[in-house]
């Protein structure tokens, strides 16, 4: 009898010493290549480097909110702008780690890349869990990125014709100023005004500098934003096409396409004159 | 042996018939009405489409914003009316709900669907629309849908009011009432609804009305009982 009680003692000490284990088991983890994040690890990383704009509970109010703009991301949605997943999926964790290496151009969020790779990891671990979604989806299949075709000056010039089919224009300006007839109506999901890309000013866009980034944000669309996905309605050629076109647009950046649009006589009037007519920041007021 | 198969197949030939009279009928009471408002609404103003010649070209008089909807004898249109409490969740029809874009404008300017429904996007537009669902409790996406694109079709599975707009076009503006059942209707031009088919109990009526919010009434319905009922929402001039 009484050795039955020992016994079941012991049982019940086993499961509270199990309990914790079971529980830290369903803590949100991240991996990224071969590199697994802890969300236990990645929260006091959070409550020392982030907090202080996307708050407490990671819902974006934190103390610098109010005087940031545009606002800082509310992780309780689940929401998020650069993603390699079709609009509307959640994010994979390398797309959260890459922008957290890259940070946000034109806005307050900056690259993390003095934390080392682990950090970054647990922190995109940590982050997944302000929000309930991450814990019943599964983030969306990758967009495929095909191998990009061979420059021509026939691919820019069908690439300037998607421009204004596809009407990217009406935000993004005839010349990419970013000073299109709907430009200054835009607002983000939280209704605070929001700039479309400028692209004469040839800074790095938001989620990404290379062709690829511009071939994915254009088929994801930036979730949040007014940029919507356009993966329903270009071809993956036609899109390919259109990042080179949008590659002359960058006036102040060296890229190959902007030198083969620039050796064309069309392309060189065209560039020429945005040089002249623009200020670096590309307001597009003409002198 | 042969006579107990044949009387088999014959009891099951008379259970189908039967199962087929006994198909649902216009049974169960019925819930009607009209919503109104007390007060002087907002004026709507004309909406200045001249950044999107061929919309504006669609219109005679430029067309007003729909945020408060009137009608005749103080009625109001497109308001969302159904059971909130009372009634079990139920599957969607397999049908579409169908949501177009015409004249840069939503039709509807309402539309209520239920959880999990199909839901349809059209634009018979020639000019690029991008849909933007702007949900709080569903997951967000943004679509771009040109001149002559395939309908998009999506699905959302929490119920919720969402506010839809285009950022290309800043004053189209619509809403999806996402819904948990079948018992629900939109107040139409002369603010009448109707809900029908109510199995004997009692139930909430809820009225929502995008500017001036909820409104909630409980009715009880016995039998095939028909009950007519009013929203009066006060308005706001501003």
């Amino acid at each position: 009898m009484k050795r039955l009680c020992i016994e079941k003692l012991y049982l019940v000490l086993v499961a509270t010493l199990l309990l914790p284990v079971l529980s830290s088991a369903q803590e949100m983890e991240s991996q990224i290549g071969d590199l697994t994040g802890h969300a236990d690890q990645g929260r006091p990383l959070y409550y020392r480097y982030c907090w202080g704009c996307h708050g407490a509970r990671g819902d974006g109010n934190g103390e610098n909110a109010p005087y940031v703009t545009p606002s800082p991301r509310n992780f309780v949605q689940g929401t998020f702008k650069c993603r390699s997943t079709p609009t509307g999926t959640l994010p994979l964790d390398s797309d959260l780690y890459n922008s957290l290496y890259r940070g946000f151009n034109f806005t307050n969020m900056p690259s993390w890349k003095t934390l080392t790779k682990q950090n970054r990891a647990d922190l995109v671990a940590f982050i997944k869990s302000f929000s309930p979604r991450f814990k019943t989806e599964k983030p969306g299949d990758p967009i495929n990125i095909p191998a990009e075709p061979a420059l021509t000056v026939a691919s820019i010039q069908h690439g300037q014709e998607l421009f204004q089919k596809l009407e990217c224009w009406k935000c993004h300006g005839q010349e990419g100023r970013g000073d299109g007839p709907s430009a200054s109506t835009l607002t983000d999901s939280n209704d605070q005004p929001i700039r479309p890309y400028n692209f004469t000013s040839s800074n790095r866009a938001k989620c990404g500098s290379t062709n690829q980034d511009l071939y994915r944000i254009f088929m994801t669309g930036l979730d949040g934003t007014p940029m919507p996905s356009f993966a329903d309605v270009i071809k993956p050629d036609e899109a390919w096409d259109l990042v080179h076109f949008l590659r002359t647009l960058q006036v102040y950046n060296k890229s190959p396409e902007l030198t083969m649009w620039e050796g064309t006589k069309e392309g060189a009037a065209i560039v020429n004159a945005k040089k002249v007519e623009n200020t670096y920041t590309g307001s597009g007021i003409k002198p | 042996m042969t006579i107990k198969h044949v009387m088999l197949a014959g009891m099951a030939m008379l259970a189908t018939s039967a199962l087929a009279f006994a198909g649902p009928g216009p049974s169960g009471g019925t819930i009607t009405g009209k919503v109104t408002y007390e007060g002087t609404p907002a004026k709507m103003k004309p909406i200045d489409m001249s950044k999107e010649p061929s919309c504006a070209k669609m219109y005679t008089t430029p067309p007003l914003a729909q945020t408060v909807e009137t009608g005749p004898g103080n009625t109001l249109a497109d308001v969302v009316v159904y059971v909130s409490a009372g009634a079990p969740d139920d599957a969607g029809p397999s049908s579409a709900a169908v949501f177009n874009q015409k004249g840069c404008r939503y039709i509807p300017h309402t539309l209520a669907f239920q959880v999990n429904q199909e839901l349809k996007i059209t634009n018979e537009d020639q000019t690029s629309h991008n849909i933007h669902p702007l949900p709080k409790l569903n997951r967000e996406w943004n679509k771009s849908q040109p001149p002559g694109s395939p309908p998009i079709t999506e699905k959302y599975d929490k119920a919720e009011f969402i506010p839809v707009k285009c950022n290309i076009h800043p004053w189209m503006h619509g809403n999806f009432a996402v819904l948990k059942n079948s018992h629900y209707s939109v107040s139409n031009e002369s603010g009448e609804f109707s809900l029908a088919n109510l199995p004997p109990g009692k139930y909430t009526i809820t009225a929502w009305q995008e500017s001036y919010g909820e409104q909630t009434q409980d009715v009880t319905i016995g039998g095939t009982e028909a009950k007519t009922i009013t929203f009066t929402f006060k308005a706001k001039p501003y």
